[in-house]
């Protein structure tokens, strides 16, 4: 980072603890950045003229006398056309051995889009996963993290999701990424030869942990630039959040704020929505779309990190093993699509919302019957059909490496529908079950 | 609220996030607004804690940039609130800044925009004479807004007695000018407009009386409405995980209830949501008067990534318009989702600020501080005899979906219905998901609403909801008691208990928002249905098997389900009571 010639600088740290330092400086602006120990920081307490920084470079090994260099601004990225392609840090500069951006540069975390001059999502985003098309559309202009466990494959399914989503670009954060996924995904988007609609901002593991804390500002203010200036569509890729989040813990402890559940800040859910909220359809046809990734542990969605992602974003998308198709699905009951009803039966077959809330009912009848099995209880006849549609169900459409369209996910389901089902027990509206009821000779 | 003749102003000595310190010059109080100066802008913020000279204050802003040092101007008065006609229909922020005319794509900092069209003439008429005697809260004359009749009142913050010295006749006039002078009984002259100004956080109280709420607000909500209804006047809350649909309920509720007018205030949650308010109320129509819904409501718009300080001014702002309307005799229904990012405000700034921490790091004071919220609800009789109310509503949003967290339960003393979203409810589809057991309505303990609902609905409505409610009791025994001794270690006839209640579950219960038709219903056809659905219950029905039951109940319910999808007395609707008549014959005992 280049040293301009209004900059401040000092020599004296008072305070050094593992994410911050803390000296005496005047005339600083808050959330201005600086540079520690040649480190990046930000200023995230003044109180008289005591300032503590946090330094996203980690704290190791900066002397007490190390040089403080404020900027007089807060942190930027230029930005331009010519970030597609290119592959940066958490700070923005290219690792990719290309040069620097030339660009406007814009404050990263800037302001909030006005609601009044936002449109309503409307257009559908086919991916080809019925765990997803089917039962949890997604949307341009949606946020939806999926929920997974650390060793299901979700950057597998997001680099899917992300090449069958006709974005314009597609920008990927990785935060807490091994280097051995953002190898995968670097290849995976060059087999598919979607390298130059790629912009990627990445912290790996090898990558001190703080730094992460910007990695979700660059992106976006990335994706506005083109989802604004250019009016395209950006799908934005966020993994793992939840790293992101411990980084936000580490921060706060170190400041001596009161942690709420978990140990998290209390300011975790304004943190975590000012960056969800960022994905937006614009009137002009550009959008911004984030599919992120948080991590469970154990499954525990009670959590703090994915409790308060669940009340900001607009669903979750939740991968399972299921064990009697030895496949992983997106499991229909804890998964949402919170923007779904503004598409499914809209943009895709009139049949769509209630086939969908049919197939679903019966997954949860077979998932009683299961408990009855387990209890060691006798199955009657419709127990044991929906054990049989359930496993039909999971393989033929919940799995994650299903790939159609979303008629023949309909159509799949009403065949499964009529293989296990009779017409009442199916309960949907009768207009539909006489439109799309399979005419095989036996189906009642 | 004493005016103060020097401009306190002060500078600067600490930034932690949103919460600055700042040392004055003079007198500050508490709650006061004030503006912290920058080149291009003032950023408003309010004072939360005096201690010596030094203020703590909360930006309403982002403090980004902001130095030691800034100066800072104390406003003298609390946040306020302008209330005029032309606040109808509009779409404002936490402060009331009306978003509309905001310039650009994003709210840029310190913008501010007037809450009321200081241009537009409206079309006024007196209703009071010269040389009436009159005080605070009464009317002096009357506009139309949209359609619904806008009361000029003498303003709230007037006190004692006065008298009208000259009126304003019928005419076309701004909300600034002169419609009235009035005299104290000094004979000191003061003009009134149609704008008035009023401090957010103290409730306007220019009633007569507030008795207990004694008549039902319909919802078009069968699980409210017939199971446990909410007076007019009355408070309701509903929590629930994420998920489990507080804000499709919500949406239903504005969209639905019966209202002269619907304030929603959108606290801490996603954009999008409001934005489909935006989008579909211009153009969705009011049931019961065939208006667009947009004309009806007013919106308070402090989503998620907005400043976090305003949040807690959102619903102030809130309240406040809804006590102006009601203050003209209208029926309000005033919605807040969710107030646990109010309360979560409350509890970044505490901690900010070093407090003494209560349970899960919430301020102490949270439940004081919920209930006297609560408690500006309400069915009044003005000062003239006439009536209005404020119908509060407010989700909440627990931590890891627990009840027994601090604002669900400050929450819980506070409101007298209970419409709690259940997870395993909302995993398996069966919307609304109010669990029918664990949700309440006080009211109906209210003896003067119970002779309502006779008087209204049926003599025998109240013993109905009884029945209705043992009955889903007593399913949800026999379904445990299926669970533990397995389908055939129980008697066939706790199969039919069971599936009774699974019944009035699916047809009563369960309503879906989405369908033109089934979104909502009127007090006439709830009546209709439960009757259909407790002659059921009373049948007696034979079977030899329990399988034989689940099969046959579905095909009830299938019936039913259809005839709720079907225009109410329609010929489809009574086609599919044909059917359904036809099944009952087929096992009535
Ligand atoms: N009454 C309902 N009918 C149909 N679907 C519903 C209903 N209520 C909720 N849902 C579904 O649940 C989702 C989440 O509901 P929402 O109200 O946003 O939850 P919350 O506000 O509690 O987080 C909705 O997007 C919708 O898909
Ligand atoms: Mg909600």
């Amino acid at each position: 980072m280049e040293t301009q010639a209004f900059q401040k600088i000092y020599t004296r740290i008072e305070q050094i603890t593992k994410a911050t330092i803390t000296l005496h400086a005047t005339g600083v602006g808050n959330e201005e950045i600086a540079l520690v120990h040649g480190r990046l920081a930000q200023v995230v307490k003044i109180i008289g003229d005591e300032v503590t920084l946090q330094v996203f470079g980690g704290t190791e090994g900066i002397p007490n006398n190390a040089e403080v260099i404020f900027f007089g601004r807060s942190a930027n990225l230029k930005v331009g056309d010519e970030l597609a392609g290119r592959f940066f840090n958490a700070y923005g500069e290219p690792i990719d051995g290309g040069p620097e951006v030339e660009g406007e540069e814009v404050e990263i975390g800037g302001p909030t889009v006005n609601p009044v001059r936002r449109l309503q999502p409307s257009e559908f985003i086919p991916t080809g996963i019925a765990g997803i098309d089917l039962n949890n559309a997604l949307v341009t202009g949606q946020k939806i993290p999926f929920f997974a466990d650390p060793d299901q494959p979700y950057n597998q399914v997001m680099s899917m999701v992300a090449l069958r989503a006709q974005a314009d670009k597609i920008i990927l954060g990785g935060m807490g990424l091994t280097n051995d996924d953002y190898l995968f995904y670097k290849n995976v988007f060059d087999n598919a030869g979607a390298l130059d609609r790629i912009v990627s901002f990445v912290n790996t593991t090898e990558n001190p942990s703080v730094e992460r804390l910007l990695v979700p500002d660059m992106c976006l203010s990335a994706a506005e630039h083109f989802a604004v200036e250019k009016n395209q569509k950006v799908l934005v890729l966020l993994t793992d959040m939840t790293l992101f989040a411990d980084a936000l813990s580490i921060v706060s402890n170190r400041m001596d704020q009161i942690p709420s559940k978990d140990s998290m800040p209390g300011s975790l859910y304004s943190d975590l929505a000012k960056i969800y909220e960022k994905a937006v359809q614009f009137p002009e046809g550009g959008s911004i779309t984030i599919v992120a990734v948080t991590t469970l542990s154990g499954g525990d969605i009670t959590h703090a990190i994915p409790d308060n992602t669940g009340y900001i974003t607009e669903g979750q998308l939740f991968l399972r093993n299921d064990t009697d198709v030895s496949k992983v699905i997106v499991d229909p009951f804890r998964s949402l699509s919170r923007l779904k009803q503004l598409v499914i039966g809209k943009k895709t077959r009139e049949d769509h919302p209630q086939v969908m809330n049919a197939a679903i009912r019966l997954f949860a009848d077979a998932s009683n019957a299961k408990t009855k099995l387990e209890n060691g209880f006798d199955l009657t006849d419709y127990d044991e059909r929906t054990l049989d549609f359930a496993r039909d169900y999971s393989e033929k459409l919940l799995a994650i490496d299903v790939n159609i369209e979303v008629d023949e996910m309909l159509d799949t389901a009403w065949e499964l529908f009529d293989k296990h089902f009779k017409r009442s027990e199916v309960s949907v509206k009768k207009d539909l079950v006489d439109k799309y009821w399979p005419n095989n000779p036996d189906s009642e | 609220m004493s005016k103060k003749d020097n401009i306190t102003k002060g500078k600067i000595t600490g930034i932690i996030a949103n919460l600055v310190v700042v040392e004055a010059d003079g007198p500050v109080q508490q709650n006061e607004i004030c503006y912290i100066l920058q080149e291009d802008s003032r950023l408003m913020s309010e004072v939360i804690k005096v201690m010596g000279k030094s203020a703590y204050i909360q930006a309403f802003e982002s403090t980004r940039g902001l130095k030691v040092g800034d100066q800072v101007e104390f406003a003298g008065h609390m946040l306020e609130v302008n209330l005029g006609p032309g606040i109808l229909s509009r779409n404002y922020d936490g402060l009331q800044n009306d978003l509309d005319r905001m310039e650009g794509l994003f709210l840029r900092r310190g913008a501010q925009t007037d809450a009321l069209d200081h241009e537009k003439k409206w079309e006024y008429k007196p209703l009071a004479s010269e040389g009436d005697k009159v005080s605070a809260g009464d009317w002096l004359g009357e506009v139309t807004e949209n359609w619904l009749p806008h009361k000029i009142m003498v303003p709230f913050k007037l006190e004692g007695k006065y008298t009208i010295k000259s009126l304003a006749g019928e005419g076309q006039y701004t909300v600034d000018d002169t419609i009235a002078v009035l005299t104290d009984e000094d004979e000191r002259e003061i003009e009134v407009t149609m704008v008035q100004q009023w401090p957010v956080k103290i409730p306007i109280k220019k009633y007569r009386e507030k008795p207990r709420p004694f008549k039902l607000l319909e919802t078009g909500i069968r699980t409210i409405d017939t199971l446990n209804p909410i007076g007019e006047g009355g408070t309701g809350f509903i929590p629930g995980p994420f998920g489990s649909g507080k804000t499709v309920l919500q949406h239903a509720l504005s969209k639905q209830a019966e209202a002269d007018m619907i304030i929603m205030a959108a606290c801490g949650e996603r954009a999008n949501e409001v934005v489909e308010i935006f989008t579909e109320f211009p153009e969705l129509e009011d049931p019961r008067t065939g208006r667009k819904l947009m004309e009806r409501t007013t919106i308070i718009a402090n989503t998620s990534n907005m400043p976090v300080a305003a949040r807690e001014a959102s619903v102030y702002t809130a309240m406040t318009i809804a006590e102006y309307y009601r203050a003209m005799g209208m029926k309000i229904l005033l919605l807040a989702d969710s107030t646990s990012r109010w309360a979560q405000a409350l509890r970044e700034m505490s901690n900010r600020m070093e407090e003494l921490p209560g349970p899960d790091a919430y301020p102490m004071d949270l439940t004081a501080i919920i209930s006297s919220f609560y408690s500006r609800a309400g069915y009044v009789y003005l000062n003239n005899g006439e009536t209005g109310s404020i119908t509060f509503i407010g989700t909440v949003s627990p931590a890891g979906g627990n009840l027994k967290e601090p604002v669900t339960e400050a929450t819980k003393k506070a409101a007298r219905c209970f419409y709690a979203l259940s997870q395993d409810r909302a995993d398996s589809k069966r919307y609304p998901a109010v669990d029918p057991i664990d949700s309440y309505s006080k009211y109906l303990e209210y003896p003067e609403l119970e002779d309502y609902l006779k008087k209204n609905i049926d003599e025998k409505w109240p013993s109905l909801i009884q029945l209705m409610k043992d009955a889903l009791l007593r399913g949800r025994e026999a379904s445990e008691q299926i669970n533990i001794l397995g389908d055939d270690g129980v008697p066939v006839d706790y199969h039919i208990t069971f599936w009774k209640s699974e019944l009035m579950d699916f047809v009563v219960l369960q309503q879906d928002a989405f369908d033109p038709i089934d979104a909502q219903t009127s007090i006439e056809r709830q009546k209709y249905m439960l009757e259909k659905v407790i002659d059921i219950y009373h049948m007696d029905f034979t079977f030899e098997h329990f399988e034989e039951v689940n099969e046959y109940f579905k095909r009830l319910i299938d019936e039913l389900r259809q005839m709720n999808y079907s225009e109410f007395q329609s010929d489809k609707f009574h086609q599919f009571e044909k059917e359904l008549e036809k099944i009952i014959e087929e096992r009535k005992a």
